[in-house]
């Protein structure tokens, strides 16, 4: 437990040595790369002030954990709103896009990985297992606009893209929610054949339970842990997965910001986006991690 | 399934060859057939500046198989090193490279090379660099669980006693028994690899107009959605043939080398 935690933190600090690296990447000067060629001298010399980019290193970096310690991620270059202001919009549309993709992968996977494992070496099976293979193959870029084709621009049912009506969450979220749903089959379907081998499934069974009720109430109960644990690490990445989706759909989170950004050189602002996404990424993993121990009673004795 | 794969790939090394000997470039433009359907002179079309969408996509292929193959060699070759010299000295060396592709894991996904090709500006040079500086993690993971696990095998320690180099150990030993495990795991990056240049490259962060790449295509083709779908249609479908292609391949020779157990504890 006290090794996890100390590689938690130490990956934190990591995450944060690089993303504040990140605008020292920037070839050149990074100020004339934001500003553009036909800014003042003035301007320049304030930007760079603001940055802090003309003290040593160290000093800056020093200047870097300080500022976020008390929430403050810097401002934006252009429109000079400070960067916390356009996470508290940005931030929960995400979240939501996450949290429905999720919802749809789980809806889909859990009942086919399911049905599969039912099915184990039959046809049924072979299908479902090869097509979610596949499936999870397609990146979002081109499962995105396929889906668009049909259900907005064939169809005409749902919306095309941007955030006004509240049905244009679906077609992102169905993206997403996809490439998730595959994984979650696979997971269902291995997680569950391998409970069903287990002495206290053959217990059930033999005291005259219905097939029904040992699925339901004794092998799901227990397939169900490593489930879990797919969806907090998915949860992760959705967060990240969701760049390209946004920026097909032009749904504003956190991901459009962050493309936004790139186009217009507002490296803090970007800066900022790489952050909350990695520490996102990082503290939902480590909570899938810590959650996993103490629902598990198997790690909980072993201590691993 | 082998068949399947090498029918589609052969398909695209011809049409790609085909292209260069026709001296189709894509680039030229052409305004009377702006957004054209499929026709004898276009077979897939026109895009929304009149160039042949066909001869676009053979670029596209051709420019987006390139990044994948330098892109796999470079970060194959920094990630076995450093994956072999952690499993196999161990010790202080191994933790921290360990804690060092423990960093690069935390981001998710392509943030990272989205977040490098950003400041390090668009163009395929910078594209393959984001992509490398992110892509030998995976690798230098398997090789140190791998080579951990082959260090103590009685082969290798045999050939220490005869006084062999640590060297010689490595790269007699212990690599040749990795290799099968890393070409599965090389083709399978191909695929990512091209989904993550076609990524980039949607976005913007990576092959730069007028030259063609599927992302930048892929963009333009989902603005021009509502007028040209055959676009979009042809291009998308083009894309995740050859990448279907490339993981059937790679699910083939996993078959064929036998290492169904190493892709399970993935």
């Amino acid at each position: 437990m006290i090794s996890r935690l100390f590689q938690f933190f130490t990956v934190i600090f990591g995450v944060l040595v690089l993303t504040f690296l990140l605008i020292h990447l920037v070839p050149g000067d990074p100020v004339e790369v934001m500003l553009g060629e036909s800014a003042s001298m003035a301007d320049r010399e304030a930007l760079r002030e603001q940055l802090g980019l003309n003290q040593p290193l160290l000093t800056q970096f020093g200047g870097y954990l300080n500022k976020l310690a008390h929430g403050d991620l810097g401002r934006s270059i252009h429109t000079k709103t400070p960067i916390i202001e356009l996470f508290k919009t940005r931030y929960p549309a995400s979240v939501q896009l996450a949290f429905l993709s999720m919802l749809i992968g789980l809806l889909i996977g859990v009942p086919l990985g399911i049905y599969a494992a039912l099915k184990a070496g039959r046809w049924q099976d072979i299908i479902v297992t090869v097509v979610s293979v596949r499936l999870s193959a397609m990146p979002a870029f081109w499962l995105g606009p396929m889906l668009m084709l049909v259900f907005a621009v064939w169809l005409g049912w749902l919306p095309v893209s941007g955030m006004s009506e509240p049905a244009a969450i679906i077609l992102p979220a169905l993206t997403l929610g996809f490439g998730l749903s595959a994984i979650l089959t696979r997971m269902t379907r291995t997680s569950l054949l391998e409970v069903l081998n287990e002495d206290f499934i053959r217990t059930a069974r033999a005291k005259g339970l219905s097939e029904r009720d040992v699925i339901i109430r004794h092998a799901l109960r227990a397939a169900l842990l490593p489930i879990v644990t797919i969806v907090g690490l998915q949860m992760g990445s959705l967060l990240a997965g969701t760049v390209i989706t946004e920026t097909i759909f032009s749904w504003d989170g956190i991901g459009r910001l962050l493309v936004e950004s790139i186009e217009k050189r507002d490296y803090p602002v970007t800066q900022a986006c790489v952050l909350a996404v990695a520490l996102s990424y990082v503290v939902i993993n480590f909570i899938t991690d810590m959650v996993y121990r103490l629902v598990d009673p198997r790690m909980r004795s072993g201590n691993s | 399934m082998k068949t399947i794969s090498l029918i589609i790939i052969g398909f695209w090394i011809v049409a790609v060859l085909l292209g260069r000997v026709l001296g189709l470039y894509g680039n030229e433009v052409d305004l009377n057939s702006v957004l054209a359907n499929p026709s004898i002179t276009h077979w897939f079309g026109a895009d929304d500046l009149g160039r042949d969408i066909l001869a676009r996509i053979l670029r596209g292929v051709e420019v987006s198989f390139i990044v994948a193959v330098v892109v796999t060699a470079v970060t194959m070759l920094v990630g076995v090193t450093v994956g072999l010299l952690a499993g196999f000295y161990g010790g202080k060396l191994d933790k921290i490279l360990m804690q060092i592709t423990d960093i690069f894991l935390a981001f998710p996904g392509i943030l990272l090379a989205i977040a490098f090709a950003a400041v390090l500006g668009p163009g395929i040079i910078n594209l393959m660099f984001a992509l490398c500086l992110t892509g030998w993690v995976g690798y230098a993971r398997l090789t140190r669980g791998q080579t951990l696990s082959l260090r103590n095998r009685q082969h290798v320690l045999a050939s220490e006693s005869l006084g062999a180099t640590p060297l010689r150990m490595m790269w007699r030993h212990i690599l040749p028994l990795l290799l099968s495990v890393l070409i599965v795991e090389a083709t399978y990056s191909l695929a990512s690899i091209m989904i993550a240049e076609a990524s980039l490259s949607f976005l913007g962060l990576g092959i730069q107009a007028p030259n063609a790449s599927w992302g930048g295509m892929l963009r333009d083709a989902v603005r021009y959605m509502l007028v040209a779908p055959h676009y979009v249609l042809l291009v998308g479908a083009s894309l995740m043939s050859l990448i279907l292609a490339i993981n059937l391949g790679g699910d083939y020779l996993r078959d064929k080398l036998d290492i169904a157990s190493y892709i399970n504890e993935k």
